[in-house]
C-alpha cells in the first residue's frame, strides 16, 4: 500500500499540540437554547431567507436557499421558533456583524420529512448532485466552498483526494471522525467516485495519525471486499508531517507530483480534492438524506478543562462550547476560530459555529502571547525557505508595505496561500501574512479601479467619435443643400429669363399669360425642370442607397453612433412623408374640383369659361410648382427613393393637369 | 467580553534577530582566536574599541531618530558591525582609525540609509574602505605574526603602539616591529618581476599554504562558517559561490604561468578570504536574496577579488568587491526570481504595469 509521495517547497514543523484533544471520543452536548444561523457560511452569495420571525421551523428544514451557482443552502439545526433575523457577531476575522436568523429551541428535535437514498448507484449522477446541492454543504476544512460546485465540473476527472492530511497545529475533528467513522467517510467516497468516475481515490493522511491511517485502511478493505464490482479502490497514503501539506495545492502535490497552475483550478489537472468532513457531510445527505446541520468540532486550548471533539449542532454559540467543556472564560487571552496557523481571533464567545469552524482554541497569555514589536527585516530568507509556494516573502513584504502593487504582482502576491510559514519563522516578528492579505487587497482594488478608468476611457472615445461623426454628417448635409440651392437658382434665373423672352415675343397677351403661362414656353420650362427633378431624384436614390449602406457597416461594426443615425434617417423620411401627405393633400381637391368647375363650363358663358379655365390653369401652376418645391426640398433632405418617385409622380400628374388646362379655348372643350 | 483581534499565524517559532547576530558572534569566536594567536593582544582592543564606539554611535543616532534606543541596541546588529570591521583592521592600528571607521560605518553607511535593514552597503565593509583609502600606511601594516598569544609584544607595548599620541612620532618604532601581509608582499615581489618561488623562500610565507599565520586565521573563519551553516544562519550558496569564483579564476591563471600566478589555496587562505566569503559577503541585508542570486552574487565577489587582487592597485579586495557586488545585488534580484508553485518558469526582470 506504500505509495510514492512527492515533496512540495519548504514547510515548517510548528508544535503540534494534538494530544490534547484526541484522548476521548466524539462526544455531544445539551441542546443549546439558541441557535444562532449566519446566512453567509461559504464563499459565494448568502443565501435568500425562507422563514419570517415567528415561524415554527422543523429540524432540517430549509432556512435559506441559495442564490446564484457559487451559494449554499442554509437548514434549521434542530425544530423551534425563529425569534429573530438581523445583524449578530459572526465568525468574520474583521469582526463585523453579518445577517442571522435566530432559532429558540423548542428540545423537541422533529425532524421535517426527509429522503434517504436507499441504493444511490440507481440513481443518476445529476440527482445525486441536486442532492448534495439542496444538502448545503460546503468544504468544511477552512475555506467553504459550496462541494456542488466542485463535483459538478465539467472536466473528466481522474483523481479524486480526500484531504484527511489535517496538518494545522491544535485540531484533530478530521483525526476522530476518521477513527470513529472510518467506513462512512469510504461510502462518501464511493458516492463521488461514483459520480465522478475517476481512475484512482487517493486519500492523504500525515503520518502523525496512525490510528486513523489504520482505521481507513481498514474501512477500505472491507469495502473492497464487500463491493468487488467497485469502480476503484481506495488507496490510503501516509504523507510526511509537515505545515502546510493540508493545503489543497500542497496535497496534490505531495499525493500527484503535480502543481495547479496558477489562477487555475485542481480540475484543470483532472483533480478534485475534498476535506473529511466534507466526505462524511456528503455521505450523510445522499444514504441519510440529512442536510448539513451539524459537525464535529475541537474544543481545545490551555484553558479548557475537557477538550476533544464535539458534534455541535451549527448555530451553537462558543459561549456553549466553552461552558460545557468547563472553560475558564474569564481568563482568555485568545479565542480562536480555527488552527493557530490560519485561524482567526474571535472578539466575541456569542459567534455561532458555523460549517468551517473545525476548531475552537481558548488560549491563556502562555500559549498565545502577545506578539514582541516588529524589527527591520534583515533580509535573511528565512520565510522564502519555508514558502510552500516558492515565493520571496522579503521581497514582497517591501512591496506590499510600500503598495507597489506592480512589483508585487510581478513577485507573484497572488500566488500566497497565507499559510503564514514566513511569519512563524520570521526572526523579526514581522506579521507578513497580514502585510500580503494588505497587499492582495491592494492589488484587487487596483485592478477594480483599472477596469473601471478602462470603462470609462472606452467610453470616452466611443463620444469622441461619435460626436465626430455628426459633425461629418452635418457637414455633408449642408454641402448637399448648398448645391441644391445653387440649382434652383439657376433654374429660377433660367425662368424669368424665359419668361422675359416669352413676353417680349407675344407682347398683347403677356400680361395674361404671364399669369396663365397656357404658351409653350412655359411648358418646356416644365419639361425642363422635370429632367433636373429626374436626374435630381436619382442622384437623392443613389445618395440615400450610399446612406443605407453605410448605416448598414456602421451596424456591423457596431458604432455607438447607429442609434443617432437612425434617429436621423427616420427624421428624414418623416420630413419627406409629411411633404407627401402636403402634396397629397394638394392635389386631389383639384382633380375633384377640376372636373366639376368643367362639368360646368357648357352651361356657363365662355367669358365664364375662360375665367374659369384660367383658374384651373393657375392652381394646376401652384399645384406643379408645389410639387417641383416638395420634390426638391426632399431631396434636399435625403429623403428616401420611394418617396422621391412618388413626389415626381405627383409632379408629372400635376404636369398633366397644367396642360389640360393651360391651352385656353381650345382645350376647355376637349376637357368637357 | 471582547478579546482582543489579533491576526494570524498565532503561534511563532522562538528565534529573532538578536539570536541571529548572537550566533554570528559565537560563529567569529576561532576567527579571534587564531588573530590573537599569531597577531597579539592587538585584535582584542581593537574589538573594545571598535565595539564601544558603535554602540555610542547606534545610540547617539537613535536618539537623534526618536527610536526605542534599548529595544534597537538590544537587536546587537552594532555589535557586529564593530566586531566585523575590527577583524579586518591591522591589530596594531593606532586607536583614532578603529574609531573614525567605526562611526564612519555606524552614522553614514548604516543609519543615514535608514538604520538595520535599510543599508544597501555592507556597513563594516564601507568603514574599511573608507580607511584604507584615507590612511592606507595605518591600514597595511601589519606586526609579523608570533604565535604565543602576544607574549613577544606584549600587553604594554601593544597598548603604547595603539594609543601613543601621533602615529608620525612613531614612524620609527613602527617600521621597527612592522610588515607586510604575505598578500602585499607577494604582489610586491612579483611586480618586481620575481617568481613565486619565493613563496618558498621568505620568512612571511612560511606557513603551511598561504603565509605564517594567515592560513591558520583563515582556517579558524572556516571552521566558524561551517558553524554558521549548520547553524541555518547562513545559506551556504555565498560562501560556495566566492570560493567557486576566486578558485577558478585563481586554478585557472596559476595552470597558465604558475611562476607569474599564485595557486588556487593561496588566495583561498590569504588574507581576508574566509572572514569575507562567510561573515562579509553573507550580510543578508546588503546581499542577493534567492538562493540561485546568492551563489551568483559570492560568484561574481570571488572573481573580482581575484582580479582586482591580481591586477589592481590594492593587495586585498573584500572590502572593494563586496562593495561593488552590493549595488549590483537588486538587479541581480530582477533576474534570479524562483519559479514559484503553479508557473511554468520564473518571472525575470522588472515588473511591468499590467503583468
Amino acid at each position: 500500500m506504500s505509495r510514492n509521495t512527492w515533496k512540495f517547497h519548504g514547510g515548517i514543523h510548528p508544535p503540534q499540540n494534538k494530544q490534547q484533544s484526541v484522548s476521548a471520543s466524539i462526544r455531544q452536548l445539551p441542546l443549546p437554547d439558541k441557535l444562532i444561523l449566519p446566512l453567509q457560511q461559504h464563499i459565494g452569495a448568502p443565501g435568500k431567507v425562507l422563514v419570517s420571525v415567528g415561524d415554527r421551523v422543523l429540524k432540517g428544514q430549509l432556512l435559506a436557499q441559495a442564490k446564484g451557482f457559487v451559494s449554499a443552502n442554509l437548514h434549521a439545526p434542530s425544530s423551534g421558533t425563529v425569534i429573530d433575523i438581523s445583524d449578530q457577531p459572526v465568525q468574520h476575522p474583521s469582526g463585523l456583524p453579518g445577517k442571522c436568523i435566530v432559532i429558540e429551541t423548542d428540545g423537541k428535535e422533529q425532524w421535517c420529512e426527509i429522503n434517504p437514498i436507499d441504493d444511490y448507484r440507481q440513481m443518476d449522477a445529476t440527482q445525486l448532485l441536486a442532492t448534495i446541492n439542496n444538502a448545503g454543504i460546503v468544504g468544511m476544512g477552512g475555506a467553504g466552498f459550496p462541494s456542488h460546485v466542485k463535483i459538478g465540473t465539467q472536466q473528466t476527472i481522474s483523481t479524486l483526494i480526500l484531504n484527511a492530511v489535517e496538518c494545522e497545529p491544535y485540531i484533530t475533528s478530521d483525526d476522530l471522525l476518521m477513527r470513529e467513522r472510518a467506513a462512512e467517510i469510504i461510502e462518501g467516497l464511493q458516492i463521488l467516485a461514483f459520480i465522478l468516475n475517476p481512475k484512482e481515490i487517493l486519500v492523504g493522511i500525515e503520518d502523525n495519525k496512525p490510528e486513523a491511517i489504520a482505521a481507513m485502511r481498514r474501512a477500505a478493505q472491507e469495502s473492497t471486499e464487500a463491493n468487488p464490482g467497485a469502480p476503484c479502490a481506495v488507496t490510503i497514503v501516509s504523507v510526511p508531517t509537515i505545515y502546510p501539506s493540508g493545503g489543497e495545492k500542497q496535497i496534490i502535490q505531495i499525493l500527484t507530483g503535480k502543481e495547479v497552475p496558477s489562477g487555475g483550478l485542481p480540475s484543470d489537472l483532472g483533480i478534485v480534492c475534498h476535506n473529511t468532513g466534507t466526505v462524511h457531510a456528503i455521505r450523510n445527505a445522499v444514504i441519510e438524506g440529512k442536510p448539513l446541520i451539524s459537525r464535529i468540532t475541537t474544543m481545545t486550548g490551555n484553558l479548557v478543562t475537557d477538550p476533544g471533539n464535539i458534534e455541535v449542532l451549527l448555530g451553537t454559540p462558543v459561549s456553549h462550547l466553552l461552558q460545557h467543556t468547563r472553560t475558564s472564560a474569564n481568563q482568555i487571552h485568545r479565542l480562536i476560530m480555527g488552527g493557530p496557523m490560519m485561524g482567526f481571533s474571535m472578539r466575541s464567545t456569542e459567534i455561532p459555529i458555523v460549517k468551517t469552524s473545525n476548531c475552537i482554541i481558548a488560549a491563556d497569555d502562555q500559549e498565545f502571547p502577545d506578539a514582541p514589536p516588529e524589527q527591520p527585516c534583515i533580509r535573511c530568507g528565512a520565510c522564502a525557505e519555508v514558502c510552500p509556494a516558492k515565493l520571496l516573502p522579503q521581497q514582497l513584504f517591501f512591496y506590499s508595505k510600500s503598495k507597489e502593487i506592480d512589483k508585487a504582482k510581478h513577485y507573484n502576491l497572488m500566488d500566497c496561500i497565507e499559510c503564514g510559514a514566513c511569519s512563524f519563522v520570521c526572526p523579526s516578528q514581522i506579521p507578513l501574512v497580514q502585510y500580503f492579505r494588505f497587499g492582495k487587497g491592494e492589488v484587487r482594488k487596483s485592478k477594480i479601479e483599472t477596469d473601471k478608468s478602462d470603462r470609462a476611457r472606452m467610453r470616452f472615445e466611443a463620444h469622441q467619435e461619435r460626436l465626430e461623426k455628426e459633425a461629418a454628417a452635418k457637414e455633408e448635409k449642408r454641402q448637399q443643400r448648398a448645391a441644391a440651392n445653387a440649382l434652383k437658382k439657376e433654374k429660377q434665373a433660367k425662368a424669368k429669363l424665359e419668361k422675359e423672352a416669352a413676353e417680349a415675343a407675344n407682347p398683347s397677351t403677356a400680361a395674361s399669360t404671364a399669369q396663365e403661362s397656357s404658351n409653350e414656353p412655359s411648358n418646356n420650362d416644365a419639361d425642363e425642370a422635370l429632367e433636373t427633378l429626374k436626374s435630381n431624384a436619382t442622384k437623392a436614390s443613389k445618395r440615400y442607397q450610399q446612406a443605407k449602406k453605410a448605416l448598414q457597416m456602421a451596424e456591423k461594426n457596431g458604432a455607438d453612433n447607429i442609434d443617432k443615425l437612425r434617429e436621423k434617417i427616420l427624421q428624414l423620411e418623416t420630413k419627406a412623408s409629411d411633404a407627401k401627405k402636403a402634396l397629397k393633400e394638394a392635389l386631389p381637391s383639384p382633380a375633384k374640383k377640376i372636373p366639376a368647375k368643367s362639368d360646368a363650363t357648357p352651361n356657363n358663358t365662355p367669358k365664364e369659361t375662360d375665367t374659369s379655365a384660367v383658374i384651373a390653369a393657375a392652381t394646376a401652376r401652384v399645384k406643379v410648382k408645389k410639387a417641383q418645391n416638395a420634390l426638391m426640398a426632399a431631396e434636399a433632405s435625403d429623403a428616401s427613393q420611394e418617396v422621391l418617385e412618388h413626389l415626381s409622380t405627383n409632379l408629372n400628374t400635376a404636369r398633366t393637369e397644367l396642360e389640360q388646362h393651360a391651352p385656353s379655348e381650345p382645350t376647355t372643350g376637349e376637357a368637357q | 467580553m471582547a478579546f482582543i483581534s489579533v491576526t494570524s499565524p498565532h503561534s511563532h517559532r522562538a528565534n529573532s534577530t538578536a539570536g541571529v547576530m548572537q550566533q554570528l558572534l559565537l560563529a567569529t569566536l576561532p576567527g579571534v582566536l587564531a588573530l590573537f594567536w599569531f597577531f597579539g593582544w592587538g585584535i582584542l582592543v581593537q574589538i573594545t574599541l571598535s565595539v564601544i564606539t558603535a554602540v555610542l554611535c547606534e545610540a547617539g543616532i537613535l536618539y537623534l531618530r526618536k527610536k526605542p534606543i534599548a529595544f534597537y541596541l538590544k537587536d546587537y546588529s552594532a555589535v557586529v558591525t564593530a566586531v566585523l570591521l575590527a577583524l579586518a583592521i591591522p591589530p596594531i592600528a593606532p586607536w583614532w582609525i578603529v574609531v573614525i571607521g567605526t562611526s564612519f560605518a555606524m552614522v553614514f553607511a548604516k543609519h543615514l540609509y535608514g538604520g538595520l535593514g535599510s543599508n544597501p552597503f555592507n556597513p563594516a565593509m564601507v568603514g574599511y574602505a573608507f580607511l584604507l583609502i584615507s590612511f592606507p600606511l595605518q591600514m597595511t601594516t601589519w606586526l609579523p605574526s608570533e604565535g604565543n598569544f602576544g607574549a613577544s609584544t606584549g600587553v604594554e607595548n601593544t597598548l603604547q603602539l595603539i594609543f601613543s599620541s601621533s602615529p608620525a612620532d612613531d614612524a620609527s618604532n613602527y617600521d621597527a616591529f612592522s610588515g607586510a601581509t604575505p598578500l602585499d608582499e607577494l604582489k610586491t615581489q612579483l611586480d618586481l618581476d620575481q617568481s613565486t618561488d619565493i613563496l618558498q623562500q621568505q620568512d612571511v610565507f612560511k606557513g603551511f599554504i598561504a603565509g605564517a599565520g594567515w592560513d591558520w586565521v583563515n582556517v579558524a573563519f572556516l571552521i566558524g562558517g561551517c558553524f554558521l551553516i549548520w547553524r541555518k544562519i547562513i545559506s551556504w550558496h555565498i560562501p560556495v559561490g566566492f570560493l567557486a569564483g576566486l578558485g577558478i579564476l585563481a586554478a585557472a591563471f596559476s595552470l597558465y604561468q604558475p611562476a607569474q600566478y599564485a595557486s588556487p589555496l593561496f588566495h583561498w587562505f590569504g588574507g581576508g578570504c574566509m572572514l569575507g566569503a562567510f561573515f562579509i559577503a553573507t550580510d543578508p541585508v546588503s546581499a542577493a536574496t534567492s538562493d540561485k542570486g546568492r551563489f551568483i552574487y559570492g560568484f561574481l565577489i570571488g572573481l573580482l577579488i581575484y582580479i582586482i587582487r591580481t591586477f589592481g592597485g590594492y593587495p586585498d579586495a573584500v572590502a572593494f568587491a563586496v562593495l561593488l557586488l552590493n549595488l549590483a545585488a537588486p538587479t541581480i534580484d530582477y533576474y534570479t526570481q524562483p519559479r514559484s508553485y503553479g508557473h511554468d518558469k520564473p518571472n525575470r526582470g522588472t515588473a511591468k504595469k499590467d503583468s
